[in-house]
């Protein structure tokens, strides 16, 4: 029983991080842009977010930065391929290049520069970072550390996840994005503003995943620098689009399923029936695989790629 | 006019293609006319030594298996007194991509390098191809087991020594008899689990009630598997955690869960102050100053180099006074004597494994090629959860 519901912790912790990058890329492929620069993003957020908490000692600094620095990566790629109409996958692949290079490039600046040759976040901002005690709650037994005692990351995921899916199912501005994201021409033709939205729509994706970015250096790496420290993640959060079918409330259930795929294999009692660890690494993908094929069989519109997703609007040839 | 220019630029192309691969043949051909005969190395004057390094992470950062290797090379600069210019570093180079690897080695030799250092385990294939085809210029690779006795060795530590020691503090600390350990791989790989069963010795040594939980990660460098894995083994109990895995992770994890931990590879005590008790470490200038020294005196033989703490290439990092239990460092100073004379070396007489058998025999000890690449089974100590 403990062990599980260590697990169940564990895979909380372990989803936020995909849980960001997701609803940042939902946000990019609703406004039809198919982004694969997230780990990108999140690398470039993750410096961006260490550096300003480490020199600020401040959370709300830190998130600030992150999310800027990923708005930045985002920029680039929506002036790609919004304004120049440059081909969507590619331009996401470099920005992916481009956003680990340069979060290395300024860790390692820094590194070089420190007097330890460490970089550590000092006292005040780790005591931010660390699990938030609600009174009464948190002591609750079993329900206490299962919904109340986590860091603040945690509940700014699911508090993002729940307002982009307010904001894309019932506001006017959501539901222009989707138009756009479905069919630009018709969209345009209705009087919305199309480049004007998808910049908004793909930055705001961008900032979102610069704060997934932003946990995995300040969380997982536990308050030290390192480079690399995003790691693969902004990877596995695109394939966790298809898995939470474009949805951000459906990415909340799907980055904590994901998050408890990743360490199944610390948890699973090698007693009952010893699997190779390959096994496990591999899950995660075959349900997106069998996800896929499912969703594809029902054709459900509603649960599938936004139909102009990856291809870029060029009014002239409407 | 536009046609003729077309023409002419497509024979163009065509004659290049055709010089490019009549040249190649030629370049290689002396490698293939010199058969693996012994190559004598004549002394390379200090200040035409340049040095290569093939690193498989960055050097900056600042702990972990990369900057203990590039600590090594600075170390090694110093002793033997070489300018900045004479070292040529390449960074983050995947040792799974072997492309990658030969364009590094070979931006090292066309810029002039006679002698590179591979410090990671996958680089030794193309190490060994381009050792055969550049006979004059000296490579030498870390962990692996390839060399070819003239211009191609292998180096590597008997770092279960120091294993061993950190073992003696984790034992004597554990309070749940619970000592977790985060493995980067299975049992299938010697060094991991040779290191593994030399921690575990350590610890039964003064507290043979404790027991050794191990999470397998799968991975050299992965702080997110790292981390879930020793937040894993704090949740079943453990109160110290050991590692063999690249990033300080695991002990920042066992900081923020108020246990404790066994760095490795550099002194962890810098990123986790208030859990590392000690971490065992490579000193690698001690390997790199002999290699380079060799090379200048003109006595570089391609023998292969497995150094130990008598050479100076395995310590532990200094004892956290504070934090180790009492009487830590008496026992852990009177293993290192034994081991330092010779009258112990770890692995000696018979030692129970963990599916009930027994290997090694009594009065001996194992050698170093089943150290080095014989170790698949675990002591008795030992579960992998």
């Amino acid at each position: 029983m403990n062990i599980f519901l260590n697990f169940l912790i564990a895979s909380v912790l372990a989803g936020t991080p995909l849980l960001f990058g997701t609803i940042g890329e939902i946000m990019n492929e609703k406004a039809g842009h198919l982004n694969l620069g997230v780990e990108g993003m999140m690398a470039m957020g993750a410096c961006a977010g260490f550096m300003a908490g480490f020199m600020s000692n401040n959370l709300l600094i830190a998130l600030l930065a992150a999310f800027a620095a990923g708005m930045i990566g985002a920029l680039i790629y929506a002036i790609l391929t919004i304004t120049f109409m440059a081909d969507q996958n590619v331009t996401g692949l470099t920005l992916t290049i481009f956003g680990v290079g340069i979060s290395n490039f300024f860790g390692e600046y820094m590194l070089v520069h420190s007097e330890t040759n460490s970089l550590k976040l000092p006292e005040q901002i780790t005591a931010q970072l660390s699990n938030i005690n609600i009174p009464f709650l948190t002591d609750i037994p079993v329900i206490g550390p299962l919904l109340f005692n986590y860091n603040a990351f945690v509940y700014l995921g699911i508090l993002t996840a729940i307002l982009c899916g307010i904001y894309l199912n019932h506001t006017k501005l959501g539901l222009n994005v989707r138009a756009i994201g479905e069919n630009p021409g018709a969209a345009d033709a209705a009087g919305i503003k199309v480049t004007k939205l998808k910049y908004f729509n793909v930055m705001l994706g961008g900032g979102i995943c610069g704060i997934g970015g932003a946990y995995c250096s300040m969380i997982i790496n536990g308050g030290v620098w390192m480079s690399n420290s995003v790691n693969g993640m902004g990877w596995i959060a695109v394939a966790l689009v298809i898995f939470a079918s474009w949805s951000p409330t459906k990415a909340i259930f799907g980055s904590f399923v994901f998050g408890g795929f990743n360490i199944l294999k610390y948890y699973f009692p090698k007693s009952i029936i010893t699997i190779p660890n390959a096994f496990y690494d591999m899950l995660p993908f075959i349900i997106t695989a069998l996800v896929l094929v499912i969703t594809s069989i029902r054709k459900s519109k509603e649960n599938s790629q936004p139909a102009s997703c990856g291809v870029n609007y060029f009014r002239e040839e409407r | 006019m536009k046609k003729l220019f077309k023409i002419v630029l497509t024979l163009g192309l065509v004659l290049t293609l055709f010089t490019a691969c009549a040249q190649k043949p030629a370049a290689q051909e002396p490698a293939a006319q010199e058969p693996s005969e012994t190559k004598e190395f004549p002394a390379i004057a200090k200040e035409d030594i340049k040095v290569g390094v093939i690193h498989i992470g960055n050097p900056a950062d600042g702990s972990g298996y990369t900057y203990a290797h590039d600590q090594g090379i600075v170390g090694m600069q110093e002793a033997i007194g070489l300018e900045d210019s004479q070292i040529i570093r390449k960074n983050n180079v995947n040792d799974s991509d072997p492309t990658a690897t030969e364009t590094a080695i070979l931006e090292c030799i066309e810029e002039g390098c006679n002698i590179i250092f591979g410090t990671s385990w996958g680089y030794m294939d193309t190490m060994e191809a381009l050792a055969a085809e550049y006979p004059d210029v000296i490579f030498s690779h870390g962990s692996g087991y390839k060399s070819n006795d003239a211009n191609f060795n292998n180096y590597f530590g008997r770092i279960y020594q120091a294993r061993y020691l950190t073992g003696i503090a984790a034992g004597l600390k554990t309070e749940s008899n619970l000592i977790g350990y985060v493995a980067a791989m299975g049992q299938d790989n010697s060094e991991v689990t040779g290191g593994l069963d030399a921690f575990a010795l350590g610890v039964y040594s003064v507290n043979p009630d404790a027991k050794v939980y191990v999470k397998v990660t799968n991975s050299w460098f992965s702080p997110e598997e790292e981390t879930n894995a020793a937040k894993a083994l704090l949740g079943e109990g453990c109160d110290v955690i050991a590692q063999h895995c690249d990033t300080p992770n695991p002990q920042l994890e066992a900081e923020k869960a108020g246990a404790f931990g066994i760095g490795y590879n550099s002194d962890m005590s810098k990123d986790a102050p208030k859990a590392t008790l000690t971490s065992a470490v490579w000193n690698w200038a001690a390997y790199y100053t002999w290699a380079v020294e060799n090379a200048v005196n003109g006595t570089w033989t391609g023998e292969n180099y497995y150094g130990g703490m008598k050479e100076g290439l395995i310590a532990i990092s200094p004892i956290n006074e504070s934090i180790v239990a009492d009487g830590t460092i008496e026992a852990i100073e009177s293993a290192e004597k034994s081991m330092l004379d010779g009258s112990f070396n770890v692995f000696d007489g018979v030692i129970e494994t963990n599916d009930g058998s027994t290997v090694g025999e009594e009065g001996k000890t194992l050698d170093d090629a089943t150290i080095t690449g014989g170790i698949n089974w675990y002591f008795k100590t030992v579960t992998v959860k």
